[in-house]
Formats: structure tokens, C-alpha cells, sequence
């Protein structure tokens, strides 16, 4: 029988496909650079906040660090490209690897901490990151690392003329990080995630082994972080740490999922949507005049919405479910 | 009758406090055992030694043929122990079959033969009609009834429940006797904690009494309420039969 609970899985997927064909047409009349440049971000932004999502809002692990992977991502692929020759497809999977390997060495001790504890530490070792980096010679210190361009290839991923293989990258990785939250979702991971956050003590008395579910959320969120990064830097063909690995990542990555809806399906991109454009749009028309009128206005927002919506904007749409008579 | 947990001289100490002192007692395959006494005897402790919260100082625990003591409680879960909390703890955002998939899943690899696991369960404890509500808006009595869901829904041989039946009203407590009935009967062996003696010492089959961290009596719940050690402990001196 299909029940309830399948078609609404069944319908989820018939949105997202829809989504997808509007965000492929979408740029297509779209020849301002600008305007294009705003698309790749929120579309990247998407799929950031919908990886960090992963951990922090499933699993309850909230994680303002994420710039470290993110970092890392963006590191692994430009040295070995620039080092090495090696192409950025290769750099990106192993950035991936190399970032979720470290996600599961920072989180054998920090996942002992609990509640904001685990917040703390997290800021603190993407901040130890930040200062390697600044300090790490091989890597070009402050000073960074710059991705030669030949010219338009898929093979680098380097392209000079048109921004659109960029967008179309960003959103395939969103599409794919969406994907893998849906099944997570109905798999024995979503469930576990969901209980761990919601009450330890009752998860691991059903037989929910704690730790491990930690590590696994924070090893897929850490994948595919890295994954943004290395795109981010191919995207922008020039990283140094100031430009990939500040704390102002970390946070663009939660807000999203928390203006949108934390530890919800869409919250991710619904938050990124309008984050993204209105950070991007304010810093344009209101940025500039040194007097800062941007971030309050953006600031507002936010606050906005944190009081009118507290679990984000997609609450104003998700039904709650009718008590029976 | 095989004694299917067995405690073997289990001494906890908090500090200073000896909370519980040299327990030894079995809990027989099919039973349902109550394990009473008056406030600060010792046990909620001993009923979170068994389900793995508290690690004893010393003394073993025996559950099924395996030595349990040092077991994590996911790994008692595991072999067939389950729990309820006293203080509720649902899986407040989460659906109520969602909640109870989550104790399914134990069991199951799928996530289908989990839920169907669950919807079977929630049929047993009578939460059907509730399934798709979120946990945070049932109401008390029903968030007792979805802990016990959880918990059966792990399949347990041995159900542990912390007065699920206190703070009911009578009509409320008599469903739930009727419920741990019904749990016993489809081969669960359950031990309740529990303050309210009328209800209980119908439902059990044998009690044991603890007074401050020891065993004081055990037996037959009508002879253990006529027992003068436990009218003495549980009214005090004046009222020494």
C-alpha cells in the first residue's frame, strides 16, 4: 500500500525536480555578470548550508566551524593542482576524503563535549586552522595561492568568458547534497541523527549508539563542505586564508539553514534564497558609504525573522498536523 | 521458572551515600516483578543499574546468560533490555511513529520493516490514531503510553518501567495495568517501579521491597504488604504492627 507517509516522500522528490528545471531555465536570460555571480553564490550557499545542515541541524551538533572544512576543501584541491598538476575533479575528492577524515579526529574528543561546549570548540579549531594556514609556507601563507587560467576548460574547471559552468556546478552539488539528505532522511542514519538530538539519554536507551551516529553526521557534513570549498576556489581561481577560512564561512553556512528552517529538508535552500541575494544586494546598494548601513539592515532581517518565525520560514507553510477529534 | 537477570551482591556508593548495599536478586523468565519501598530506598538506582546508567561499585549483573555489568546501555538494548523514564523523554519534534521507529530499528535494517514494526506496537499500546502527531503535543498519559511504545517496539525479553502508572488518574492507571497485562502475556517479562501499592500489588506477581539500599523483604505481594518490616519502614516506628 502507498501510504500517507510515501506519497509524501514521492511529492518531495516531484518539488525538487521542479525546483531544478526552474534553477537550470533561470539563468539563461540572465546576461549580467552580477546578477550571475549572486547565482552561484546562493546556489553554493545552498548547498553549504545544506551540508552543514546535516550535522548541526539533524544530528543537533551545532557547528560554527565549518569554515575549517570548508578551508581545507578549497587548500587540498589548489595545491594539488598547483603543486602537483593534478586536476581540480581529482583535488575535490580527495579534499573531501582528507576533510572527513578530519572531521572524525576533531570529533573523537569534541563529541565527549556536550551542548554549547561542542559550539565552542568547534569555533576554536577553525580558528587553530586559519593560523596554520596563515603561517604555513608551502601554502603561500597570507599571501595564498593563485589558480592559473588558460582558458575555458571542463578538464582544469577554469572558466574565463561565462560564469554559467560555475552555476551549473553549484547547482548539480546542491541537487546531490539535497538528494543524500532525502535518503538519509528514511534511513537508519536520519532516524538516529534526529533521536540524538532530540533526547540522548532515550536514544542510546533504544539501542542508538551515540557516538557513532556523531561521527558519521559530521563525516558527510565535512564531505561535502569540502567539496563547496574546493568549487569556491575554482569559482574565484585565488585563495588565501582570509578569503576561505574566517569565521564569517562558518556562519554563512548555519544562517541559511536557520533563517530557512534547521534540520528541515528545504530550509537550507529556501534560507539561501533570500540570505544570499539580500547580503550580496545590500552590500551594493547600501555598502560602501562606510557608515555600515548594509549590515544593519541585513542584521534586521535576520532579527526579523528569528522573532516572527523561530524555526525558520518554512513553518509558514509546513501544515501542523490536525489533532484528531 | 529460569531466572533470566540476576544481580549478584551490587553495592553503588554516591560519595558517602551507599545507595544501594549487596542486592542480590533474580527476576524469573514471564514475570512481573515490582520493586517498591519508600522514598530514597535505592530504587531508581537499581533500576538504572540494570538498564546501564550507572556503573555499580562493585557486584555483577546477569542478564540471559551474559555478564552485563560493564555494558553500555545501547549494548543491554541491544540484548533485549528495555526501559522507560520516569521523567518522559519523547522525541519532542519527531512524529510519534517516528519515535517509536527509532526503538524499531534495533531490530530491523529497512526502514519499512521498522515502521511496520512500529505500527504494530503503536496498535498494542493504543496510540494508533496518533501516529502522525508530534510527540510534544500528546498529552501526558499519552507520552507515558509512547515510552513504553519505544520501548517494546526494541522487542525486549526484559521491560523495565519507572512508574509509568504514577500520576495517573484511576481510570487512566487502569488502562495502564491492563497495557503491562497484555505486555506480559505476549512474552515480555517486566519489572515496574512504583510509589502506588494499591495499583501494583494486584498486578505483580511477586515484589520486593527495598528500604534504604538493601533488600528488606520479597515474596508474594499479599504477604509482603502485611509484612511488619515493610509497614514499619514505609509508616515508621509508632506504627510497629
Amino acid at each position: 500500500m502507498a501510504s500517507a507517509f510515501e506519497l509524501r516522500r514521492r511529492n518531495q522528490l516531484i518539488i525538487a525536480a521542479a525546483v531544478v528545471a526552474v534553477m537550470i531555465a533561470l539563468p539563461l536570460g540572465i546576461k549580467d555578470v552580477y546578477i550571475q555571480n549572486i547565482l552561484v553564490l546562493t546556489v553554493m550557499y545552498a548547498a553549504l548550508s545544506q551540508s552543514w545542515n546535516i550535522l548541526s541541524g539533524y544530528c543537533g551538533q551545532i557547528s560554527l566551524g565549518h569554515a575549517l572544512y570548508f578551508g581545507i576543501g578549497a587548500y587540498a584541491s589548489t595545491l594539488l593542482f598547483v603543486k602537483f598538476g593534478i586536476i581540480p575533479w581529482f583535488g575535490m575528492a580527495a579534499g573531501g576524503i582528507f576533510a572527513a577524515a578530519i572531521a572524525l579526529i576533531v570529533g573523537w574528543p569534541c563529541f565527549r563535549l556536550g551542548g554549547h561546549y561542542f559550539t565552542i570548540a568547534t569555533i576554536v579549531l577553525a580558528e587553530i586552522g586559519l593560523i596554520l594556514f596563515l603561517n604555513w609556507s608551502y601554502a603561500g601563507e597570507a599571501s595564498g595561492l593563485q589558480i592559473p587560467v588558460s582558458g575555458d576548460s571542463w578538464t582544469t574547471f577554469t572558466f574565463l568568458r561565462s560564469k554559467l559552468p560555475y552555476y551549473y556546478f553549484a547547482l548539480g552539488l546542491a541537487a546531490v547534497v539535497w538528494l543524500v539528505t532525502y535518503f538519509i532522511e528514511d534511513s537508519k542514519w536520519g532516524y538516529y541523527w534526529r533521536a540524538v538530538r532530540e533526547n540522548t539519554l532515550a536514544a542510546q536507551s533504544l539501542g542508538v549508539q551515540v557516538f557513532r551516529s556523531k561521527m558519521a553526521a559530521a563525516a558527510v557534513s565535512a564531505f561535502f563542505t569540502a567539496i563547496g570549498g574546493s568549487f569556491y576556489a575554482q569559482f574565484v581561481s585565488y585563495i588565501d586564508p582570509d578569503s576561505v577560512m574566517v569565521f564569517q564561512f562558518s556562519l554563512l553556512m548555519a544562517l541559511p539553514a536557520v533563517i530557512g528552517g534547521i534540520g528541515t529538508l528545504w530550509g537550507p535552500a529556501v534560507g539561501a534564497a533570500i540570505l544570499i541575494p539580500l547580503t550580496e544586494l545590500t552590500r551594493s546598494y547600501m555598502g560602501g558609504g562606510g557608515k555600515g548601513f548594509d549590515l544593519i539592515f541585513y542584521g534586521a532581517v535576520i532579527m526579523i525573522i528569528a522573532l516572527a518565525r523561530p524555526e525558520g520560514l518554512l513553518s509558514l507553510v509546513t501544515r501542523t498536523r490536525p489533532a484528531p477529534p | 521458572m529460569s531466572a533470566l537477570l540476576e544481580t549478584e551482591a551490587l553495592t553503588v556508593r554516591f560519595g558517602g551515600i551507599l545507595a544501594n548495599a549487596d542486592i542480590s536478586i533474580g527476576v524469573n523468565e514471564g514475570e512481573i516483578l515490582g520493586l517498591i519501598g519508600p522514598n530514597g530506598a535505592g530504587k531508581s538506582t537499581l533500576f538504572n543499574l540494570v538498564a546501564g546508567t550507572y556503573r555499580p561499585t562493585s557486584g555483577r549483573i546477569r542478564f540471559d546468560g551474559h555478564d552485563i555489568t560493564r555494558l553500555p546501555p545501547a549494548a543491554r538494548c541491544k540484548l533485549g533490555i528495555a526501559r522507560t523514564f520516569q521523567v518522559v523523554k519523547s522525541f519532542e519534534t519527531m512524529s510519534v511513529l517516528e519515535n517509536v521507529v527509532v526503538g524499531a530499528l534495533v531490530r530491523h535494517v529497512s526502514t519499512r520493516a521498522a515502521r511496520e514494526e512500529a505500527y504494530r506496537v503503536l496498535d498494542v499500546t493504543g496510540l494508533t490514531r496518533r501516529a502522525d502527531a508530534n510527540a510534544r503535543d500528546l498529552t501526558p498519559p499519552e507520552k507515558r503510553r509512547l515510552e513504553v511504545a519505544r520501548a517494546l517496539a526494541t522487542q525486549p525479553k526484559l521491560l523495565l518501567l519507572d512508574e509509568v502508572l504514577t500520576g495517573l488518574t484511576p481510570a487512566e492507571a487502569q488502562k495502564g495495568v491492563e497495557l503491562v497485562r497484555k505486555i506480559r502475556d505476549i512474552g515480555v517479562t517486566v519489572v515496574m517501579v512504583e510509589h502506588v501499592m494499591e495499583v501494583v500489588m494486584p498486578l505483580v506477581d511477586r515484589a520486593i521491597v527495598l528500604d534504604l539500599g538493601r533488600v528488606l523483604v520479597e515474596g508474594a505481594p499479599q504477604a509482603v504488604v502485611r509484612d511488619p518490616k515493610v509497614i514499619q519502614a514505609y509508616l515508621g516506628d509508632r506504627f510497629h504492627a
